[in-house]
């Protein structure tokens, strides 16, 4: 027996380059499309070119007798199947049936009406075009304003005032404390619809296996297990015989947190046909038909004391819902009036929610999800009301924010904040930018003419999600974590990172705990064959609950490495640390792959024990997490062209512990440049008719290098009690924190030509107008 | 209706008849059975696609198959050498400039020509020399870095 081991140095906290790079960067990673299976057939989806129609017929001859055409399946084919589900549920919330195919009627640009399938992908194309439909077009709405008016177009007929829903939160004397306000300010903001735009669109392989009737689903997504639930029940198969499979998955920000209308569709294909089939969306169908983002008109008002103070607060959310619901479009606004407060004390909070049905593609989850719209409304109004007040946006922000000795904090919309110093972030991103010197500088450029701002941002999210209670699928997170009879690890996680870096972030924390090797460890994830049951990534929570789950697991199993490591060193004192069981009385030692191979052999086992290695736990976190930061944009407007120039941008984030900075820092530079393509070049534009007139890449701006400037990012590390990991998550900071700061630096820098507020994008084109006719929007 | 092509793709040589409609992209995936380039956009814009074709950037998804007849290609697969990575696998590994990976191989391949024409550029001209290639997970940082890094490696 081994009597000495070096112990490796701990991995958490380390700035460690990704296990799951290799297969990357050689170009031998497997992705949906990159999925061959013997006899795959390829499908092509006919989409209506109507926001609003009548289908009067459907003629498939023509495409049945092209070349290579196995079968073409219309609404007809597929009535037997269960709606596209929605998780949310709301007081009152109506629910628009939400078929796979349309069958009488199609409500949105790109409404699936038919799919061809064929045995080459160029041959299903030709036949789709073969396709006839015969539509009687209707008027339709693109505008949730517009929509809620008398007389606009009813979306669904049942429905004619197009409201979706309604919500409703009060908290406090809102009321009392408006009428006792010294000032009262009031802002129409914008968050407008944006296209989530992963670089790989969506696809679904689909394989049916006759003699054991079971179907393969392989489809990107983020959430295989919660896919396979609802798939089964759609296509109607035992849920035991739906093998779920989320590959290599190219980006998600949230618009693969679904179900969606395909993954039911290739399983039914697939199951008619007899053969593999496969779907992958182009990129024109990704923006006209994967979920759209935002799509919020906000009503906001303030009321305030003189000296700043906030007393209450009063919202209304006027939510694009689309024409139906995905999976969580209900939800994604009642986020939004969460987070309304932002970082300030008060807690007269009063919140109404109206959704809107509109002829356009549904909104959901997109990069933040609620919160970006909460954090840009909060925090545009507070500057807002700085100005009205002749103060400083900083001063009335450390005046206002939750002190750090009232944690836990419950806010006024039935939250608790676990845990913060909202000071610490705002104070160190000021110092690193320079502030009251550039407040001089800009008091100069002033003089001279010049238009520049200085924008703050103080954000926080709700993250981590999240308790069971508060989630429409579970908030738990489940990991298995083996050693194998050799000592070599396999953890399976059921969260489905798809480009987090979790097959290193867990490697790492398992790693530590055993005191073994990186390499020694292999994550797997994203295949319910594989994997036991768990809920997926989404909204900032692979970390924070799965990992915790992870945690869990391995500190189980090192207990019952010790009960192994006493009976082999025939001991009652043992410690297992660093990889080794060692006896306390005699310094005697075993390492863990003598333990492993004795618990799998099992000649002997400790009283009571089982053979083997393996745990599994479920985490059921008490409570979301709240990452919190400040960020900060100068910027330079040219009068000229209207473009704006982003001189600096500082980020100061607090994500709690963290694992792997290197992975923190990627997390918030994508985050933030997310947040920059939403406050300067992105919206996804329909036209009255509801035609998306963004429907490329060509014509939807997501930033290229050239537009992001560098980043100066820093951190400050306050634990969450949430969880003994004492992480908070990341993935959605970057891009809550950033569109305020770019947009508060552009109307400060516009403040002396009277503006008061822009709604984003903030287009050269839309500032150029405002500085040639004055200000004002 | 088909046509015979001849062409060197990673110094190995392919011949098929294709369709003179299939695309080079494709070709490579479909017919030879590379999958590392990745098709984003199917219009040139966002750069996944991106190959060597002799030895010049281009968008697999915006040409013909038949038109690299004779041609030589050189793709994501082709770069690393006797188990070793090319230098700029190696850097956007260590900088962590990927996180899905999705783009990634037409990144490298457009990041192998912008050194190639400009062995030690400055972050602008890697900025500007990437222009093509949408990411959409990195806000470009780590990507910047990596070349930074690459450039180093490379000339020593």
């Amino acid at each position: 027996m081994a009597t000495t081991v070096a112990a490796p140095e701990p991995l958490v906290g380390k700035r460690i380059r990704r296990q799951e790079d290799p297969r990357l960067i050689t170009g031998t990673a497997t992705y949906v499309d990159d999925i061959e299976l013997p006899g795959m057939h390829y499908a092509v989806i006919v989409r209506s070119p109507h926001a609003a129609a009548k289908i009067r017929a459907i003629r498939t001859e023509a495409a049945l007798a092209h070349p290579g055409v196995a079968a073409v399946f219309t609404g007809e084919d597929t009535r037997h199947l269960g709606p596209v589900p929605c998780a949310a549920s709301l007081p009152g919330l109506r629910v628009p049936q939400h078929t796979v195919l349309a069958t009488d009627r199609v409500y949105y640009v790109g409404h699936p009406v038919a799919v061809v399938v064929a045995t080459d992908r160029y041959l299903a194309r030709d036949a789709a075009d073969l396709v006839e439909v015969d539509y009687e077009p209707l008027p339709a709405v693109a505008d949730p304003e517009r929509a809620l008016e008398p007389g606009a177009p009813a979306v669904h007929p049942e429905w004619p005032d197009n409201v979706a829903f309604t919500y409703h939160l009060e908290n406090g004397d809102v009321d009392g404390a408006f009428a006792e306000a010294d000032v009262v300010v009031r802002e129409r903001i914008v968050s407008q619809r944006l296209i989530p735009t992963a670089m790989e669109t969506r696809g679904v392989v689909a394989s049916w296996n006759p003699g054991d009737k079971s179907l393969t689903l392989y489809s990107s997504t983020q959430i295989p297990h919660l896919m396979r639930t609802a798939v089964a029940k759609m296509i109607g198969l035992p849920e035991n015989r739906l093998r779920a499979v989320a590959p290599e998955v190219g980006g998600g920000f949230g618009s693969k947190l679904n179900v969606y209308a395909e993954e039911a569709l290739m399983g039914f294909v697939s199951m008619r046909i007899g053969k593999p089939v496969k779907w992958i969306e182009s990129r024109r169908e990704n923006y006209l038909v994967t979920i759209h983002g935002r799509g919020h008109v906000d009503y906001y008002e303030l009321a305030a004391r003189r000296d700043g103070t906030i007393l209450a607060m009063k919202v209304k959310i006027i939510q694009d819902c689309g024409a139906y619901y995905q999976l969580l479009t209900p939800a994604i606004p009642t986020l939004s009036l969460l987070m309304a407060p932002g970082l300030y004390r008060f807690r007269n909070v009063r919140g109404e929610i109206v959704g809107a049905f509109t002829n356009c593609v549904p909104t959901d989850a997109y990069r933040g999800a609620g919160r970006p719209e909460a954090t840009h409304c909060i925090e545009r109004m507070v500057d807002i009301l700085a100005a009205k007040l002749g103060m400083d946006p900083a001063e009335i922000r450390f005046k206002n924010f939750i002190r750090e000795d009232e944690f836990p904090f419950d806010t006024g919309t039935g939250l608790s904040y676990d845990s913060g110093n909202y000071a610490l972030p705002l104070r160190r991103a000021l110092e690193i930018v320079g502030y009251e010197r550039l407040r001089e500088e800009q008091r100069r450029a002033r003089a001279e003419g010049r238009l520049m701002g200085i924008g703050i941002s103080a954000y926080g999210e709700v993250c981590g999600m999240g308790p069971s209670t508060a989630m429409p699928a579970g908030g738990w997170e489940s990991a298995t974590v083996r050693i194998e009879p050799s000592g070599r690890v396999t953890v399976l996680t059921g969260t489905s990172p798809h480009g987090q870096g979790e097959e290193t972030t867990f490697a790492q924390i398992v790693a530590d705990e055993l005191g073994i090797d990186l390499n020694d460890i292999t994550v797997l994830h994203g295949d319910t064959a594989v994997v036991q049951y768990g809920i997926g990534t989404f909204g900032s929570r692979t970390t924070p609950v799965g990992g915790t789950a992870i945690f869990l697991a391995v500190r189980d199993l090192k207990a019952k490495i010790e009960r192994f490591g006493a009976m082999l060193l025939e001991s009652s004192e043992v410690a297992f640390n660093r990889g080794v069981c060692v006896c306390k009385k005699t310094g005697r030692s075993v390492s863990l792959a003598e333990i492993a191979a004795a618990a799998y052999r099992a000649l002997k086992l400790p009283p009571g024990e089982e053979p083997g290695l393996v745990a599994t736990r479920y985490w059921e976190p008490p409570n979301f997490t709240f990452p919190f930061g400040a960020h900060i944009a100068v910027t330079e407007v040219d009068r000229d062209t209207g473009v704006i120039e982003i001189k600096r941008y500082v980020a100061v984030d607090d994500c709690g512990r963290q694992i792997n900075p290197l992975l923190v820092a990627g997390q918030i530079h994508g985050g933030i440049a997310q947040g920059l393509g939403q406050a300067l070049w992105e919206q996804a534009v329909y036209n009255e008719d509801g035609q998306l007139i963004t429907g490329e890449m060509m014509d939807y701006a997501i930033p290229k290098a050239t537009m992001i400037p560098y980043l100066e990012c820093e951190h400050t590390e306050t634990p969450t009690p949430v969880n003994p990991l004492g992480v908070k998550g990341v993935g959605e900071a970057g891009t809550i924190a950033c569109s305020p700061a770019i947009v508060n630096s552009v109307v400060d820098a516009l403040a002396p030509l009277g503006v008061s507020h822009i709604d984003m994008p903030l287009t050269p084109e839309k500032i150029w107008r405002l500085i040639h006719k004055g200000g004002g929007q | 209706m088909t046509k015979s092509i001849s062409l060197t793709i990673n110094g190995k040589r392919y011949s098929h008849d294709v369709e003179p409609r299939l695309l080079l992209v494709h070709y490579l995936r479909d017919v030879v059975g590379l999958k590392g380039t990745h098709i984003g956009c199917e219009t040139s814009i966002c750069g996944a696609c991106t190959v060597a074709l002799d030895g010049k950037a281009v968008k697999a998804c915006s040409l013909f198959a038949v038109q690299c007849d004779g041609r030589e290609i050189v793709t994501i697969e082709g770069l690393a050498a006797d188990g070793r990575l090319h230098p700029l696998q190696e850097a956007f590994w260590n900088e962590h400039a990927l996180q899905c990976g999705y783009c990634t191989p037409g990144m490298i391949m457009a990041a192998r020509q912008l050194l190639e024409r400009t062995p030690r550029p400055t972050e602008a001209e890697i900025r500007h020399g990437l222009e093509g290639n949408l990411c959409r997970c990195t806000g470009y940082q780590h990507i910047v870095n990596a070349v930074k890094a690459a450039a180093a490696a490379i000339g020593g």
